[in-house]
């Protein structure tokens, strides 16, 4: 399978010699560049296969006589092959061998070097790739090749950053024709996008001639285009962090919005969860690696039966005793705070923990000119479920009932016969489950350390203040409200004068509405 | 974002008096060493392991007969990451405890909390973190990094050999950051740097929602000039970041970030996959292939007893600090302050990178400069390393207020800020 990109080299069928592969350990960097180059104009077959891993950090010296190998992870073990030879014969320790580091000048050249080669992969998203690396670095040797995958590109996604991409070689080339590069530019600013901007602007022109002006032209348009996306953006991630305070304070609305207890600890209930997972990710991956892919599903029933013992156990324990003295509550949760705080640093130290982001969760898409990450969309949506699930579960179900009933009037309640004590331990218990389930999803965006709960327990009460204590809804719209306004504030502003306009904000309004947007109407809101 | 510092309440503090066996048979008792790091709240996960590293050497001095002929004793307190208990902790050390030489601080804003307490009562400070420098006390040895330590040769590194042009300052917004900033942006400009080719951005503490600024870095990138952050943000908010960057798709070919907190101990909290090839910048790196680094590295992991324990920048710090404060007690043959102080300067003991570190009459050290990138392991590989070491520079040439003062304990100066110009000294002591 020889590459198109290497149809521009020189000596065609040379082959890989070892000397070549010995260069890319060489410590000066130009010699390494060269090998680089020269490996994947080679037209070898695993020409790819050994930049690859280059790429990857899984080429290997082998110390004995410095011959070259790529290793291979073959169910948690490396195994190395000599890329001319093949297989080794007898398996290597992994102390015979060094592993080859590259650094970022290098790894320039590599992906330039691998694009390459990978034009004509079986995976439209290696192709795609390719042909995004060709725009960020215009070449016009590349033409050739360019013109060569375009004429059977099935992928339409594809064909369209090829032809930018040719549109790039060319405007970037002063030595096309200026019609040529007329038409490029064009094309160039058709596309509108930020990488082809960069392209417009790297471009190699006369001050002050036709093309200059049309270039111009072609940023402006350009500019006007990603403005409008910007918008978008900011509101994306205006729903991000909304979600996000959203789910930390689901929990604490439950707590403190329906039970009216200012649930200090209700922090550390979202880090519980959130160390939770940690565990749970440790036990799976040492029974299976593929399990860890799927741990966090596993871990958000575990975490709230965690969190949700821990809240009960406290209730049981402390805020039993002290319901209608709110200012005792207050000081005996925040002491709870500090005392889980201090356990967990106890137990697994200060250091932030290490949870893995399964790979369905990382990275992410393009949409448009806007950039969506997966882990922001899944919190999105799960934030929502939840929130949906606990309406559910309050509006439609005997617990909800009884929730509802004891909040209501207690007196009545009791009288109808419900034992307000259990509904109570079992409502405290709920809200501290749902935090932990929150600490489940906020493990993939936050720190998980002793002091994760810190970070977000102000915020929670911001938005149950702002939202309407004891409104779930209120909470939605609360949540929302406060992660768009910091979001569209915070690129003009900055994020510290963000947080103090959120805060000023937040003061004024309750002089205006003490009960929030949402206040709670009827006998129950005395 | 707190109602209230934590450590208010957290008022539990330890004093560890470690015994390790029989009193010396010194008439006076053993030597009493502080220890100010703070073991709880957010800059626990710091701080705690200078205290380790501090019980480390400690035990390993006493092992060798202590320092003349006497004990050395550590006195740990925890300030719990709450500036004004540094100051009353240190306090504590000085007066109740009677420690001859304290061993911490971490942020500068704890260093400047306790300044007035080693001021008045006179004693010696070790202070082990790069800090933004215009600073100079004669209480305080300095054995971090000065801006011309770290900052700027970051700077020149990105510029010679990435190739970069475009600046992104990014910092956490208190006084390190601000000032290290200030400093490179004069630099920056002074190297021909247009305005509009500088972003500065400063975040709360802990900030954690880094969308926005992570989408705004990559738009001031695409601007057709190779583009770089420099990275100031400190403690926990550099997970998210990283982990946005990551996500985001901004790659160190791109975009690469060369940051100034950030070291192993940080690292060990993220999968570091996405993060190769971002940069950091230090004077110390614990893949340092020195026979002085393994061998550190050996008893750091015996007596941890974990062999995977993480050593970054600051516990060399420490370790030549330590080293230096030992050597001028026995020189001076006493441990009075002020004649440690005196005898402090000039002092010369090995690095872990293979030089020799002397204490400056600025009270700063001479470091090498070492930029690094970051790999999948975790750890650095080592880019880029200066040929000789740098003499630390109190006060910036590169900042108009600062640029004729020096530092020179000596007589006749004897002055942490002292104008050239005018030949006046103004109001150090």
């Amino acid at each position: 399978m020889l590459c198109g990109g290497a149809a521009t080299a020189a000596v065609p069928d040379a082959g890989l010699t070892s000397e070549q592969l010995e260069q890319l350990g060489e410590r000066n960097l130009r010699v390494v560049e060269t090998a680089v180059a020269d490996i994947a104009a080679s037209g070898s077959p695993v020409a790819l296969e050994v930049l690859q891993a280059l790429q990857d950090g899984r080429l290997y010296r082998r110390q004995a006589d410095g011959v070259t190998l790529v290793a291979t992870r073959v169910g948690g073990v490396l195994v190395y092959s000599d890329p001319l030879i093949g297989t080794l014969g007898e398996p290597l320790a992994d102390a015979d061998v060094t592993l080859i580091r590259v650094s970022n000048r290098i790894r320039r050249a590599l992906s330039a070097a691998i694009a390459s080669l990978s034009l004509d992969s079986e995976d439209p998203a290696v192709r795609l790739a390719a042909a995004r690396q060709f725009i960020d670095s215009p070449d016009s040797d590349l033409l050739e090749a360019i013109e060569t995958a375009l004429v059977d590109e099935p992928d339409g996604r594809v064909r369209n950053e090829l032809e930018v991409a040719r549109a790039a070689a060319i405007a970037s080339d002063p030595g096309q024709s200026e019609e040529a590069r007329r038409e490029a530019v064009d094309r160039l600013a058709e596309a509108g996008s930020s990488r082809a901007r960069r392209v417009l602007l790297g471009m190699f022109i006369e001050e002050g001639s036709e093309l200059d002006a049309r270039r111009d032209a072609a940023v402006e348009v350009i500019d006007r285009n990603l403005a409008r996306w910007q918008q978008i953006q900011n509101l994306w991630h205006g729903v991000s962090l909304g979600s996000v305070l959203l789910l930390a304070a689901m929990g604490l609305a439950i707590t403190f919005g329906v039970m009216g207890v200012i649930n200090m600890a209700h922090g550390e209930m979202i880090m519980i969860g959130a160390y939770t997972t940690f565990v749970v990710q440790g036990i799976l991956r040492g029974i299976s690696p593929a399990l860890a892919e799927v741990s966090l599903l596993i871990a958000l029933p575990v975490a709230f039966l965690v969190a949700g013992l821990i809240g009960v156990f406290i209730e049981r324990t402390v805020i039993r005793r002290l319901y209608s003295r709110p200012l005792e509550t207050l000081l005996a949760t925040w002491g709870i705070s500090l005392i889980l705080q201090q356990l967990v640093r106890t137990f697994f130290g200060a250091s932030n923990q290490r949870v893995e982001t399964p790979s369905w969760l990382s990275g992410s898409m393009e949409f448009g000119q806007i950039m969506i990450t997966y882990n922001r969309l899944a919190i999105l949506i799960f934030a929502l479920v939840m929130l949906a699930a606990v309406i559910l579960l309050l509006k439609k179900t005997p617990l909800g009932l009884h929730i509802r009933a004891v909040t209501q009037n207690r007196k009545m309640a009791e009288s109808m016969g419900i034992r307000s004590d259990r509904v109570d331990m079992l409502t405290f218990g709920l809200g501290s489950g749902i935090a932990g389930v929150a600490g489940v999803a906020l493990s993939q965006i936050a720190n998980v350390s002793p002091n994760l709960g810190q970070g977000y327990i102000i915020d929670s009460f911001m938005v149950i203040v702002f939202g309407g204590v004891g409104n779930l809804f209120g909470t939605l719209v609360g949540a929302m409200t406060l992660g768009i306004t910091t979001q569209l504030v915070e690129p003009t502003l900055g994020a510290v004068a963000a947080k103090v306009l959120i805060l000023v904000f937040i003061i004024i309004f309750i002089q205006f509405r003490p009960r929030g947007l949402f206040p709670q109407k009827g006998r129950a809101a005395e | 974002m707190k109602f209230f510092p934590t450590g208010l309440l957290t008022r539990v503090w330890i004093v560890c008096l470690l015994a390790f066996g029989v009193h010396a048979a010194a008439d006076e008792g053993p030597i009493r060493v502080g220890v100010l790091h703070s073991l709880s709240g957010t800059m626990a996960i710091s701080e705690t392991t200078l205290r380790d590293v501090m019980l480390m050497l400690i035990e390993e001095q006493n092992r060798k007969g202590g320092v003349l002929g006497r004990r050395l004793e550590p006195v740990v307190v925890d300030p719990a990451s709450d500036w004004p208990l540094f100051a009353e902790r240190a306090r504590e050390l000085l007066s109740v405890h009677n420690v001859d030489v304290v061993f911490g601080c971490w942020t500068s804003v704890s260093r400047k909390a306790v300044l007035p307490v080693f001021r008045e009562l006179n004693g010696i400070l070790f202070y082990p973190v790069q800090y933004e420098g215009e600073e100079s006390e004669r209480n305080v040895f300095y054995t971090g990094a000065a801006p011309n330590q770290q900052a700027i040769p970051a700077v020149d590194y990105l510029r010679e050999v990435e190739g970069v042009e475009r600046w992104v300052l990014a910092g956490t917004d208190y006084v390190y950051p601000r000032t290290t900033n200030r400093i490179l942006e004069a630099y920056l400009k002074q190297q021909g740097v247009a305005d509009e080719d500088i972003l500065i951005n400063y975040t709360p503490f802990g900030h954690s929602d880094w969308q926005s600024i992570v989408s705004r870095i990559r738009q001031f990138g695409s601007r057709g000039k190779r583009t770089a952050v420099v990275s100031t943000i400190n403690g926990d908010a550099n997970v998210p970041f990283y982990r946005e960057l990551a996500n985001q798709g901004v790659r160190a070919e791109d975009i690469p970030v060369i940051a100034f907190s950030v070291g192993e101990e940080e690292l060990a909290g993220i999968n570091t996959g996405p993060l190769v090839g971002h940069l950091a910048a230090w004077n110390y790196f614990q893949s340092l292939d020195t026979p002085e680094n393994k061998a550190f590295l050996e008893r750091w992991h015996a007596f941890t007893g974990d062999s995977r324990r993480t050593a970054n920048d600051p516990m060399e710090a420490h370790y030549i600090g330590f080293n230096m404060w030992v050597a001028a007690v026995e020189k001076a043959g006493t441990t009075d302050v002020d004649t440690v102080i005196d005898t402090l300067i000039g002092i010369q003991v090995p690095n872990l990178s293979g030089g020799i570190a002397e204490m400056l009459p600025n009270h700063h050290i001479t470091k090498p400069v070492l930029i690094g990138e970051i790999q999948e392991d975790g750890q650095f590989f080592i880019v880029d390393q200066s040929e000789e070491l740098i003499p630390g520079e109190a006060w910036s040439s590169f900042l108009p207020g600062s640029r004729d003062i020096i530092a020179d304990w000596r007589p006749p100066i004897s002055c942490g800020n002292f104008n050239t110009r005018t030949g006046t000294c103004g109001g150090g002591q």
